[in-house]
């Protein structure tokens, strides 16, 4: 029998495999921020222990730092502490860091990629859930806690059972003016948030391969709000287009042979997965959060639902928990709730794909009174690259705040927060309670809505703007 | 680690489902570098409701924990794990674990005992019954035990073996130093590098 992407790559880093435990896997690629790393960097030294592969580690700043004045030290001394905390491990340890300041500083999974460093076959791991944005070019790649970082600085291996993998399939091409975040929003919805678990999914079908590198991020980055702890899609011409010429790419004749492997990654006609979900792309439209997990949402033209709509006891009481906490109403339609904030940034939304975007449907236009709109570049590569076309005039002229590079209001362990019953309109990956604040009213939508938001003042789509 | 074999003491009841990690501790409690002193932030914000379970007088000194379903999703911050075994719980008991929550509990020591959701029903009858109900979570029986109430649990067989023999895991792989060298020797060439 044939093999799926996952296990394909999988096999090939394969250490040691023994009865009754779990496989020894290789890691080829291990990213590290500031928030997840210091306690695993404290286990190291106190028992005596090197990272292996320092030449396979690689650390930016992201969760924690500002975005306004960044020339000046980070106010919040806990967070300036785990900061330097990062930059003194990483000096000692041999690991290279972009600090803030740095040309290649941003969030980890944008840096990755944008060095050509995330490439297909390899293996990717991060203290971060959202490690799964990687699965884009086709690299096994998931999110670790602290204990299984430093088991990855001390051996650059990971012990790990296989996951079983699941097939997404979306036929046909999404519609005009669906996005990759509007198709995974609308993934959680139909298989839940706990409908990943155990799997790695692999994206596939039409409307998947139609989409950009950018695209493919957003769809991969959001694999673990289905509870899964890895998304893919096999690498192709797009993929290699995206990869070629870029600092850590291979060259000449090794890019000859990373190609001729990368060609290999794809599913085998023969092979089988655990389970299959299949997605007709004709009947996605822009989806928008209602509730306080990534699997309460529904189409943008829909409304608020009920609690009588609930399957079962369980999910009526979370619903029922849901709409109060959010403050909603069943039965409201979703164009007509008023937001506060917009943000557009973050891993899932930060590419410089997703300031274009959202930029085209700024032009011209105004962010409504009493609306205040944060926009977020994802690195401080794409903060430039953004200038460079003239996307900062564009955001700054229509009343956003244009800030430096970093995590920001996606989970506002910096200044950006929002404040108590203040409701945003997100191109982040979780509307958890309280993520984007305490208190605060989060509602997960793409750039081309948050966008479109931020000019009406309630929900909307760029199709609603006259 | 300390190995763990069997665990008695009083338990919580958590009428919640989808208990995401940023509900268990919020971000801004993830700032500390030490390993210790997480407990303040867990639950943070529903910590604050008088009415909220932790904060009855009844179920102080609690460690182990009765979850609704799908525990632990979200973040990979091992922080939440942390933050319970702070606050004093050895075991949490649901009837389905996010998966990253659960590895870090198996790595860190906390017992994640699986069990299906008419177990979690009977146990949060019991234990609202009667808050000084003990609860005996038996590693090695695999088996949760609580007034008349016996039910089995699953655990992954190796997390179980290394629980009980309260192994780390680094030094387990350290043994493998020769196949990771080898596998490494094999690497392809054109394989990237974060130096130069």
């Amino acid at each position: 029998m044939g093999k799926t992407l996952a296990e394909k790559v999988w096999e090939a880093h394969v250490v040691s495999r023994a009865d009754g435990e779990p496989d020894l896997l290789y890691i080829d690629l291990h990213l590290v921020h500031e928030v997840t790393s210091p306690q695993a960097f404290d286990a190291l030294r106190s028992a005596g222990r090197v990272v292996r592969r320092p030449d396979l580690t690689l650390a930016t700043e992201d969760h924690n730092v500002p975005t306004i004045d960044i020339d000046k030290p980070i106010a919040d001394p806990i967070s300036r502490a785990q900061v330097e905390a990062l930059r003194k491990n990483c000096a000692e340890f041999g690991v290279p860091l972009f600090p803030l300041g740095s040309e290649d500083q941003g969030i980890v999974h944008v840096v990755g990629p944008q060095l050509g460093l995330t490439q297909p076959g390899m293996t990717v791991v991060c203290g971060d859930s959202h490690t799964s944005t990687h699965g884009a070019f086709g690299a096994l790649a998931f999110g670790i806690g602290t204990s299984e970082v430093e088991h990855v600085l001390a051996t650059q291996t990971l012990p790990l059972k296989p996951f079983k993998t699941m097939a997404i399939t979306i036929n046909g091409p999404l519609p005009e003016g669906v996005t990759a975040k509007d198709l995974i929003l609308a993934v959680i919805a139909q298989i839940g948030t706990g409908g990943g678990q155990g799997y790695v999914l692999e994206y596939r079908g039409e409307g998947v391969e139609g989409l950009s590198m950018e695209g493919r991020m957003t769809l991969c980055n959001m694999s673990i709000e289905a509870g899964a702890r890895a998304g893919m899609v096999a690498p192709d011409d797009t993929t290699f287009d995206y990869l070629q010429g870029r600092p850590h790419a291979p060259q000449g004749a090794d890019w000859d042979a990373a190609v001729a492997y990368w060609k290999t990654l794809r599913t085998d006609a023969d092979a089988r997965f655990d389970a299959e979900v299949v997605i007709e792309a004709s009947e996605l439209s822009p989806f928008v959060t209602w509730g306080t997990n990534p699997g309460q949402g529904v189409p943008l033209a829909g409304v608020v639902p009920s609690p009588d709509d609930a399957a079962d006891e369980v999910e009526r009481v979370a619903i029922e928990r849901a709409l109060e906490y959010m403050a909603l109403t069943p039965g409201t339609p979703i164009r007509e709730i008023p937001v506060d904030t917009v943000f557009v940034g973050s891993c899932t939304n930060g590419r410089i794909e997703d300031l274009r975007a959202a930029a085209s449907i700024l032009e011209g236009r105004k962010v409504a009174d009493g609306v205040r709109m944060l926009v977020v570049p994802g690195s401080v590569k794409v903060r430039l690259q953004a200038i460079s076309e003239g996307l900062d005039r564009v955001f700054i002229d229509a009343g956003a705040e244009w800030r430096e590079a970093g995590c920001s209001m996606c989970l506002a362990m910096n200044p950006d927060k929002l404040t108590p019953g203040e409701r945003s309109a997100s191109t982040s990956n979780r509307n958890f309670e309280g993520r984007q604040g305490p208190g605060g009213r989060t509602h997960l939508v793409s750039p081309q809505v948050a966008a479109a938001t931020a000019v009406t003042g309630h929900f909307a789509s760029p199709a609603d703007l006259a | 680690m300390e190995a763990f074999t069997v665990h008695t003491g009083t338990a919580a009841p958590l009428r919640r489902s989808n208990v995401d990690t940023d509900q268990i501790i919020p971000a801004e409690y993830l700032k500390r570098i030490t390993r210790h002193g997480f407990e303040d932030g867990l639950f943070s914000a529903w910590r604050s409701d008088p009415d909220f379970v932790l904060n009855q007088p009844e179920y102080a000194g609690v460690s182990v924990l009765v979850a609704g379903p799908d525990f632990g999703t979200g973040s990979s911050r091992e922080h939440a794990v942390w933050a319970l075994q702070d606050y004093g719980f050895t075991v949490v008991i649901s009837s389905r674990f996010a998966d990253i929550f659960r590895g870090n509990s198996g790595k860190a020591g906390l017992l994640t005992a699986l069990v299906d959701q008419e177990t979690v029903e009977r146990l949060w009858a019991l234990i609202e019954a009667d808050p000084t109900t003990a609860v005996t979570v038996d590693l090695e029986a695999q088996t949760v035990s609580a007034g008349d109430l016996v039910a089995s649990f699953d655990v992954d067989p190796y997390v179980r073996w290394r629980l009980l023999q309260g192994l780390d895991d680094i030094g387990i792989t350290l043994q493998k130093e020769d196949a990771i060298a080898t596998f490494e020797s094999s690497r392809p060439a054109y394989s990237p590098t974060t130096i130069g």
